[in-house]
């Protein structure tokens, strides 16, 4: 049996079976939601081992059904996503005790999870926007899920600008419809380098930028995204800010401009020079504004935006090695900022606030909570030997490789700025006096340190991702089915 | 039924006579969908149509005696995984995910037990919208805004007491 419509089916059909048997005995929530994900992780390795796969659901072959692709990149983002999301459920088994309803909390997170891992597998552009919108109605009610009066107001704003970028989305697949007359993925691709690039397929590219950029959360369109993150519980906040704003953000941008239009053509119009331009706005923005928060989980929020603008440049260049620093950029940053948000979660949880100024010499008290959080600030600032050095380092590598050397030095700068603020908040929060009313803190349970100790090894170990042998597995096919551009095309088509 | 609560008496007594009718030509678009226009979707909005309408003429609690929340959301839930499992059976008895297994003969074309599995598929969906578009009416018509004496306004409470 193929495993490939599993990958969304399970968690589907989970978050539908869950709410049924499990409103007399609230562990079996737990199991189940554990079970799923973790399956989930299994099957994701396994599809390494497949390599490339085209499955047609229902039968019906590409330009009429919809069919499913899994390259090295759906592979790689596939993995990206139900690793951190195995991490995320095993955490919310004591996290989400103090919220009233545990099965609509597992079944939400499974419907979101299928829209992920849909978006990932999908070879139709409306089949990626039905699934994109499971995601995100599922983040709409899970950001508004503590139903407090804050929680519910981001959760709103977060329902206005998400939609007004689904709209931005639903547009610009419609005109592609009518220029092309097809909804499939290579179908589109393989008819528009037939059409001479007119004023209609440009307006598309915009509107692309657009709502994808809305969901990615690059700058001009970032605003929703310091107040859904750090209002979403714990567990939820890490999944948006190391997987949502990736998968439904940057994977459709690397898709569609790399695979279906074709990067030479985009670069006839400095389509990639305006998407450096916004990114290069991300990192200083996010970053400048981090220094200055007080919140926490804010904080962090902050530091995604950022961090998206690394991705944004280093994918924006084109080259081999500017594809490979930014999914690696992307990988390290999912696992740190989830770690980041899970440590958070933990000292929320114990000390009942997020701001920092009341926080203070936790190390001692919350040991594991501690050295988890220094794990992810660490890696973030880009300290070696940690992952996120590695990530950095190629971005800063591609960029001189590619002859920009002022957006080099630009980067290394934003990333001063980056162990700055990090450096601000550790201070606060971990070493320092430790505050009076501090003193009979405890460790958080044990599901919750178990969670950010996998974590945590992850993010140290991650540079092993650049060792010859596991780099050929895992990051190599998916920068070469990157670079062979719009080969997806006949891949698809042939297949 | 109480009297007191709903709307006059007119529009009670006309709501009982069609009630059945809708609920009936609502079942009708889901069974016949894949002959006649319509569907498992429209089928289930007709469906739910007719709780709507029970609530709108008798008051809330009429509807919830005979569907409470509960077993709605317990219906919406099986109709999701009727369909997936209907789906999964393509993928065990034919080669693919969401595959039509059943066999699909000429001389049934435009009968009643025709199109292999669409007509199942629709029943579930029927299923599914109706419970769902149901619950969405009754939450809306029974979550209200509480103003609390200190002036802050709240939808639900989340227990306090955070640390365990």
């Amino acid at each position: 049996m193929n495993v490939l419509p599993l990958m969304v089916a399970l968690p589907l059909g989970m978050g539908f079976l869950i709410p049924m048997v499990s409103r007399k005995n609230r562990r079996t929530a737990d199991v189940l939601g554990n079970l799923a994900t973790l399956s989930l992780l299994i099957m994701s390795l396994y599809l390494f081992k497949i390599g490339n796969q085209i499955y047609f659901m229902g039968g019906w072959k590409p330009p009429l059904g919809i069919n499913l692709v899994l390259d090295g990149l759906s592979a790689f983002f596939l993995l990206i996503v139900n690793l951190v999301a195995f991490i995320v459920t095993l955490y919310s088994v004591d996290y989400m005790e103090v919220y009233t309803s545990k099965l609509r909390y597992y079944s939400l997170f499974l419907l979101m999870l299928a829209g992920m891992n849909g978006v990932v597998l999908t070879g139709d552009i409306f089949n990626l926007f039905v699934f994109l919108e499971i995601a995100v109605i599922s983040a709409y009610a899970l950001v508004g899920f503590g139903t407090e009066a804050e929680e519910l107001e981001a959760s709103f704003k977060y329902l206005v600008l998400g939609t007004v970028s689904s709209i931005f989305i639903l547009l610009g697949i419609g005109f592609l419809y009518s220029l092309t007359g097809t909804l499939n993925l290579a179908d589109i691709g393989s008819k528009i380098s037939g059409i001479s690039a007119g004023h209609a397929f440009w307006f598309v590219v915009i509107l692309f930028i657009f709502g994808f950029g809305l969901k990615a959360a690059l700058v001009p369109f970032h605003a929703w995204l310091p107040d859904a993150h750090p209002s979403a519980p714990a567990p939820i906040s890490a999944v948006l800010s190391g997987l949502l704003i990736k998968t439904l953000g940057i994977y459709p941008f690397l898709r569609i401009f790399y695979n279906i239009f074709g990067f030479p053509l985009l670069e006839t119009r400095f389509i990639p020079q305006i998407l450096m331009f916004l990114g290069g706005a991300s990192m200083l923005t996010g970053a400048l504004l981090a220094l200055v928060q007080n919140d926490v989980k804010r904080m962090f929020a902050y530091s995604s935006v950022s961090n998206i603008g690394y991705i944004v440049i280093a994918f924006s260049l084109g080259t081999p090695l500017g594809i490979m620093a930014a999914l690696l950029h992307t990988f390290v940053h999912a696992t740190s900022k989830a770690l980041l948000f899970l440590t958070a979660g933990s000292l929320e949880y114990r000390l009942e606030t997020r701001n920092i100024k009341k926080m203070g010499g936790l190390m001692e008290k919350m040991p594991i909570t501690g050295i988890s959080g220094n794990i992810g600030f660490l890696s973030l600032a880009g300290i070696p030997p940690l992952a996120g050095f590695w990530s950095k380092l190629f971005i800063i590598l591609a960029l001189l490789d590619a002859g920009r050397l002022g957006w080099a030095i630009f980067t290394i700068l934003v990333s001063v700025l980056t162990l700055g603020y990090y450096l601000r908040m550790n201070r606060y929060v971990f070493f320092g006096p430790l505050k009076k009313n501090l003193q009979r803190i405890k460790e958080s349970p044990v599901f919750m340190t178990a969670s950010m100790l996998i974590l945590s090894l992850i993010t140290v170990f991650l540079g092993v991702i650049l060792i010859p042998h596991l780099r050929s597995i895992v990051l190599d096919p998916a920068v070469r089915s990157l670079i062979n551009g719009t080969k997806y095309i006949s891949m698809v088509m042939g297949g | 039924m109480s009297e007191k609560e709903g709307l006059s008496i007119i529009v009670k007594v006309v709501t009982r006579w069609i009630v059945g009718f809708v609920l009936l030509f609502g079942l009708y678009i889901v069974i016949f969908g894949h002959l006649t226009p319509g569907g498992g979707f429209p089928g289930g909005v007709v469906i739910a149509g007719t709780f709507v309408l029970l609530t709108l003429a008798f008051g809330k609690d009429t509807p919830l005696r005979k569907l409470n929340s509960t077993l709605a959301s317990e219906l919406d839930s099986t109709g999701a995984i009727i369909f997936l499992g209907i789906a999964l059976l393509g993928l065990y008895f034919g080669s693919f995910f969401a595959e039509n297994f059943l066999t699909k003969l000429p001389s049934s074309y435009f009968k009643l037990f025709s199109a292999g599995v669409i007509p199942w598929a629709n029943l579930a969906i029927g299923l599914k919208v109706g419970a769902s578009i149901f619950m969405v009416f009754i939450i809306l018509s029974v979550t209200r805004v509480v103003g609390l004496p200190s002036g802050e306004k709240k939808m639900t409470r989340k227990p306090t007491g955070r640390r365990k």
